[in-house]
């Protein structure tokens, strides 16, 4: 009975085609990955500036998060802006609140904005991205979560 | 050999192209002349950097060994730099970075009520990290658990880790998965399987499908370990097809995974292989029990069976298996990097670490919450959830979803751990909770409850198929005004016979939102059934329609929102109600201020 059962199993078994070899990595890679990924998502050494993060879980895409991805992504490339990088991420954890994103400048911390739309998200894209300063009125808070690790 | 002068003090004179555009080179010709003119050019450095970021306040200097930070510098400013700090050490104000008065208005995260009681452990990399890109999730220590476990530590030592974290199931049962895990070892019959357990069934949560969502990787890294300590090499993700987003990017994750070695054959070069499967379910709730969840993803009806044997010895396939949740997996890594006492020092005697919620329903910050376990319910409603809104009050809170219980207002103070939601006669459950006010009827919550139970029951034990059919028709009577006396303790007894008798979780706890509402709320069945009433003006048949001429303050908004013309009303005087025309929609009672209408 149990063989049986098992024989099930083995058709679906089959992670990887027999003699098709794949590049593994080792702990090393891994930890030159973090670095690597470190410095990009500081924004220090990297020829980014700004990062915005537009959150896209199920809240935030209902609430209209793609919408506000295309407009950044419009934006972005009018302008030809080379040094923003745009980027989506998970649910920020207030769904009441979505759509959110978050804008984050070398050297300053980074703004979440809630309850936005096409015309707030463009506005924060000139005035904040662009021009330096957050938008105060469509503004959460800054800084970072922290995090108990 | 001429020593080379050791500069004491470093300026960073930003050379970017924003910089250089806003003046940095002529800044840096009046600070080389202004310390020349000091005698300073041999303990002073200039170094030209590349660009700082901050193009907008440029020129940028930063001076080291201090960091001080100044923006919009300008060659006049250079004589009072260098009298002022390299001379006398005094930082120049003035010239500091300083937050905009603009900026000071936003608050800062931590400050904010919502973000400050949080403690992120499963949900660590919420919002940080783009979902899709094992890189960000390696980057955020992702897989460094697994290649901790591989290289430095033995299964057995992986599983004491895990048993010292104290970390309980995080799908409800909570039970040790340490232990969970130990059980598992112990048979010695190959193949071996985890299983995620992503199968969300309870209306209102969304702690799984959030981390599925937004953080796939630490569920595929939680279960590779989960394998490696159980002795596994094949996994399987149950979850459901109406979390298509969860899937398309747990799929992207194990297809990330695999190309980078990952998952598969010989990870990280250690001789482990391990794959995992997506088995995308209908949506049963019952098949969130472990037996009927593992008979669906043999192709088989989701069904739970008698227990022993227990899955850890014959589950899948009739292999020894390990279940675990979502989140308990996405717990893993932590307790893994960090060790087990350092979770075990996070939450409460019995219960360790910290809880994921979806806190909806009445409440103004809808939405994911993770706390440490002990937290009360006042804080995860008040502090963090911005309490109730419309300046209602709160009645109650519905948590563990509808094999829960509700806690009542007035026992706001109960923290939230295992054995104290038991206590109260709620149980932790996923992590749904349901926040109701007082324009909440709680007899028609138990039976909205009690129907969703009804719906979901697999049929194969009779106390719960036919028993929660003949509570639901009960409540219904009650509500719709047929309602008994005796009704009440027919519910309880049938409701302990339900719980008592049926062999499942689901039909274990399939009454306790009608035993719970009995227990706290009393009052409000014995009006349903006594009075004809109902409290909360919710059951259209127990609503007078009537007003209330003391209260009635004569406004007309009844008059106003009334669709079907129903409202008798003019100007300063008392509206009245035309029974003929009410089709008792209840839009008077929701737009009147005052409570006038009965």
């Amino acid at each position: 009975m149990r063989s049986q059962r098992h024989s099930a199993v083995a058709r679906d078994d089959i992670p990887y085609k027999e003699g098709f070899e794949v590049p593994k990595i080792s702990i090393e890679d891994l930890k030159k990955i973090k670095e690597r990924e470190r410095a990009k998502m500081v924004l220090r050494e990297g020829q980014f500036r700004g990062k915005i993060t537009v959150h896209m879980g199920t809240c935030g895409i209902a609430a209209g998060a793609r919408e506000i991805m295309s407009v950044l992504r419009d934006l972005i490339a009018k302008k030809n802006v080379l040094d923003v990088m745009l980027t989506n991420s998970g649910c920020a954890g207030l769904c009441a609140k979505e759509p959110m994103i978050t804008v984050e400048l070398a050297d300053q911390p980074p703004v979440k904005y809630v309850l936005l739309d096409k015309e707030k998200a463009a506005r924060i894209f000139e005035e904040h991205v662009m021009g330096g300063k957050p938008v105060e009125d469509f503004a959460l808070g800054r800084g970072s979560e922290t995090t108990a690790v | 050999m001429t020593a080379r002068p050791a500069y004491r003090m470093q300026f960073m004179m930003c050379a970017g192209t924003g910089c250089m555009a806003s003046g940095s080179l002529d800044v840096k010709t009046a600070l080389e002349r202004e310390l020349v003119k000091r005698k300073l050019q041999d303990e002073v450095q200039i170094v030209m950097t590349g660009c700082n970021g901050f193009c907008a306040n440029g020129p940028l200097v930063v001076v080291y060994p201090d960091g001080i930070f100044y923006q919009k510098v300008k060659p006049e400013h250079a004589p009072l730099i260098v009298e002022e700090h390299v001379l006398k050490g005094r930082v120049v104000e003035q010239l500091l970075f300083k937050e905009e008065a603009a900026k000071d208005k936003v608050p800062l995260l931590k400050d904010i009520g919502f973000f400050s009681l949080q403690r992120l452990i499963v949900l660590r990399n919420r919002g940080l990290i783009d979902a899709e890109s094992i890189d960000e999730y390696i980057a955020r220590d992702g897989y460094a658990a697994l290649a901790k476990a591989l290289k430095e530590m033995t299964p057995e030592e992986v599983i004491e880790e895990v048993k010292k974290s104290g970390l309980r199931g995080r799908g409800g049962g909570g039970f040790p998965t340490g232990l969970k895990w130990e059980e598992c070892r112990k048979y010695e019959s190959f193949p071996k399987y985890t299983i995620c357990n992503g199968d969300e069934g309870d209306p209102g949560a969304f702690m799984d499908r959030s981390v599925m969502e937004g953080d796939p990787h630490s569920v595929l890294e939680g279960m590779a370990i989960s394998a490696y300590a159980i002795g596994a090499e094949k996994g399987y993700i149950y979850v459901r097809a109406e979390y298509p987003l969860a899937i398309q990017r747990l799929q992207k994750a194990i297809e990330d995974a695999r190309e980078y070695g990952l998952l598969g054959n010989d990870i990280l070069g250690t001789g482990f292989n391990f794959d995992i499967e997506i088995a995308p379910g209908a949506g049963a709730f019952v098949c969130g029990e472990s037996t009927a969840l593992m008979y669906s993803i043999e192709g088989k009806r989701g069904m739970p069976r008698i227990k022993p044997p227990r899955s850890a010895e014959a589950g899948l396939w009739n292999q020894p298996t390990n279940l675990n949740n979502v989140e308990t997996f996405a717990n893993i890594n932590p307790i893994i990097l960090n060790g087990g006492e350092w979770f075990a020092s996070i939450g409460t005697e019995g219960s360790k670490g910290t809880k994921v919620f979806a806190l909806t329903g009445a409440v103004v910050n809808v939405g994911l919450v993770e706390v440490p376990m002990g937290t009360t319910l006042r804080s995860l409603i008040f502090d963090i959830g911005g309490g109730i809104p419309k300046k209602r009050k709160f009645k109650a809170a519905q948590i563990g979803g509808p094999s829960g219980g509700c806690i009542p207002t007035g026992m706001e103070d109960v923290q939230i751990d295992y054995e104290s939601l038991q206590g109260a006669g709620a149980m932790m459950g996923s992590g749904g909770v349901v926040v109701m006010d007082d324009s909440t009827c709680m007899v028609d919550t138990a039976r909205f409850f009690t129907n969703f139970s009804v719906d979901e029951s697999c049929g194969k034990c009779i106390p719960c198929r036919e028993g929660l059919k003949v509570m639901f028709d009960k409540l219904t009577d009650i509500v719709e005004g047929r309602g008994q006396e005796g009704d009440v303790e027919f519910l309880i007894e049938l409701g302990r016979h339900i719980n008592s008798t049926s062999h499942c979780g689901l039909g274990k706890s399939a009454a306790n939102p009608v035993l719970s509402t009995i227990r706290y709320f009393r009052d409000e069945y014995d009006a349903h059934i006594r009075e004809k009433h109902c409290p909360a003006l919710v059951c259209p048949d127990l609503i007078d329609f009537v007003v209330i001429e003391e209260k009635c303050k004569m406004c007309g908004m009844c008059y106003r929102n009334c669709p079907s013309g129903a409202i008798i009303w003019e100007k300063k005087k008392v509206a009245k109600i035309d029974k003929n025309k009410c089709t008792k929609c209840r839009t008077c009672i929701m737009n009147c201020k005052f409570g006038a209408i009965r």
